[in-house]
């Protein structure tokens, strides 16, 4: 069967252990002995007051809460001026998409570190303008926004999907509009948008997700969680508790509650769509 | 306003916005190639290039250089384009040709884990790892690309293949093609540009997949660029200069592999990205 290496990566690395999860979150685990069945201790424990994974979801929360609408206001807008046919357009996607290409590595991460640093770049550079900068990274007011500034800068996945999404819609509903004297603000309020609610939701949805689970800019620029902890992401938690203090359960229970958070927030999220996102094939909004 | 004026306009827009984007990789470049005193001097460009960065940034672990970790790290690569590509192709000719009992079920299924957060599974595959003990190998960073290459794949080249007429596969049966042959004589050629899409995202991907390589690899001699980097970064006094130089140089490989396949990239986004 074709389709037999997908079947069996699928049962072995995702669907038997998405259930090996589950049972070692009711467990005590240390990968040396044994699990000890604990019942409901390790829920008990972080829903009775583990303040760590509070400030990891509230942090991650905020990293959602503004990196996701930050992407898609500067990938659409990006798109939207990408979305003609000028001389050397090629030249500026590229630019713009560059970022992206390079920007989920170590090396970005080593780049944003010296740049936002004490006696980084920007600092230099606001200096000449006789501003006082501060150590954007080991200040815990701002050390966030230097990671969601960074995730920002990444949006060229997402505006090259915009972009896709554009250049479907056909040109005479924007001729007709004209012809009705609609200006470019009604048309993009009552055309563009409407017309790119599917590939909207589609970014909304996986952009969430992905957000949910950023690590790598955490963990290289702000090692152990930043400043008072002021980046400590919920996906450096878990790793900290499963591979640095080898709780094996406890981690298994933190990666549950991420996927039922997930879970809600995309099934939210489908819910919500019914009312917004519009599927033309349908002949009016989705059912 | 004139159509040349809002032209104009869109231009200057256009090179003001490319330029804020690349401006920290200028930057970048520059500050690779300065000493530290001028580090700490708000310009673009070193006075005088120190090359030097780059050599003994290449050298700074007295047990290996980084040419020891670019080829541990291209090793890994290799397996897993090559996996990707061929397992991906397989599973996604067997979804969109082949007829066999809950088809939409599993597609569905498929989907599904796309949405999927990867730490839910990370525990037990550790342990599963730990078990047959390939942890500190490149097992666990290979051989999931062995599995059909990653959802997002499967899906990209399913696309790809109901674009191509089914006649194809008829005539081809009619001259007494197996399955097997349509799908290694006709469908597999004719997919290729997908392929291409797959292999340059497998290895960017695989390349930036940070959080398995810091998992599953602990031996220095073992480490990738990135492991490198960052024990680099974690070093007491940190040569900016020669950090810069190297995690520069890090990112050259996928670089490359932009420029050359450019117009494959852009387009393989945009077909999974809409089709959904």
């Amino acid at each position: 069967m074709f389709i037999a290496p997908w079947l069996i990566g699928f049962l072995l690395l995702t669907l038997w252990p998405i259930g090996q999860s589950f049972y070692l979150s009711f467990t005590d685990y240390s990968l040396l002995s044994e699990p000890v069945w604990t019942g409901g201790a390790n829920y008990a424990k972080i829903f009775g007051g583990d303040p760590t994974f509070l400030q990891s979801l509230r942090v991650t929360s905020t990293f959602v809460l503004y990196s996701v609408p930050l992407k898609l206001l500067f990938s659409l807008l990006v798109a939207m001026l990408l979305n003609r046919s000028l001389r050397g357009m090629n030249l500026y996607r590229t630019a713009i998409y560059f970022p992206s290409l390079i920007g989920g590595s170590v090396a970005v991460a080593a780049l944003w570190r010296n740049m936002f640093g004490k006696e980084g770049y920007i600092n230099q550079v606001l200096a000449w303008f006789g501003v006082e900068g501060t150590g954007w990274i080991s200040n815990p007011d701002t050390a966030l926004g230097t990671l969601i500034l960074l995730n920002t800068w990444q949006f060229g996945s997402t505006m090259v999907i915009f972009l896709a999404g554009l250049k479907q819609i056909p040109q005479d509903l924007y001729e007709s509009a004209a012809v009705d004297g609609a200006g470019p603000i009604r048309k993009f309020f009552r055309i563009t948008l409407p017309m790119l609610s599917p590939v909207l939701f589609f970014n909304l949805v996986l952009g969430i997700i992905g957000s949910f689970q950023m690590f790598t800019a955490s963990f290289v620029i702000t090692p152990r969680g930043g400043p008072m902890l002021s980046t400590y992401v919920y996906a450096v938690y878990l790793y900290e508790t499963a591979f640095k203090h080898y709780q094996m359960g406890y981690a298994s229970a933190l990666a549950w509650i991420l996927l039922v958070i997930v879970a809600v927030l995309t099934a939210l999220n489908f819910l919500a769509s019914r009312y917004w996102v519009y599927y033309e094939t349908e002949g009016g909004r989705a059912k | 306003m004139t159509l040349r004026r809002t032209r104009a306009l869109h231009h200057l827009l256009l090179i003001a916005f490319s330029v804020l984007m690349m401006y920290p990789v200028i930057w970048w470049v520059g500050a690779s190639l300065k000493d530290a005193p001028e580090l700490s001097l708000p310009t673009l460009w070193p006075s005088k290039p120190h090359w030097e960065n780059y050599i003994e940034g290449w050298k700074f672990s007295s047990e290996y250089t980084f040419g020891h970790f670019f080829a541990n790290t291209l090793l890994m690569e290799a397996a897993n384009v090559v996996g990707g590509v061929l397992t991906a192709a397989a599973v996604a000719f067997g979804f969109a040709r082949l007829n066999f009992p809950l088809r939409g079920f599993w597609f569905s299924v498929m989907l599904l884990t796309l949405m999927l957060p990867g730490q839910v599974t990370i525990v037990p595959q550790y342990i599963l790892y730990n078990h047959f003990g390939f942890v500190d190998s490149y097992v666990p960073l290979v051989l999931p690309h062995f599995f059909g290459g990653g959802a997002f794949f499967i899906f990209l080249i399913v696309q790809f293949i109901r674009g191509i007429p089914r006649e194809l596969d008829d005539a081809a049966k009619i001259d007494g093609a197996s399955v097997y042959g349509i799908f290694a004589r006709v469908v597999f050629p004719l997919v290729k540009p997908a392929l291409v899409t797959v292999a340059i995202f497998t290895f960017i991907w695989s390349w930036d997949d940070f959080f398995a390589q810091v998992l599953y690899l602990s031996s220095v001699g073992k480490f990738t660029v990135g492991l490198a980097l960052r024990m680099f970064i974690d070093q007491f006094e940190i040569a900016w200069g020669k950090l810069l130089a190297m995690s520069l140089l890090s990112v050259v490989p996928s670089v490359i592999l932009f420029f050359f396949a450019q117009k494959h990239f852009v387009e393989g986004i945009a077909t999974t990205g809409l089709k959904g």
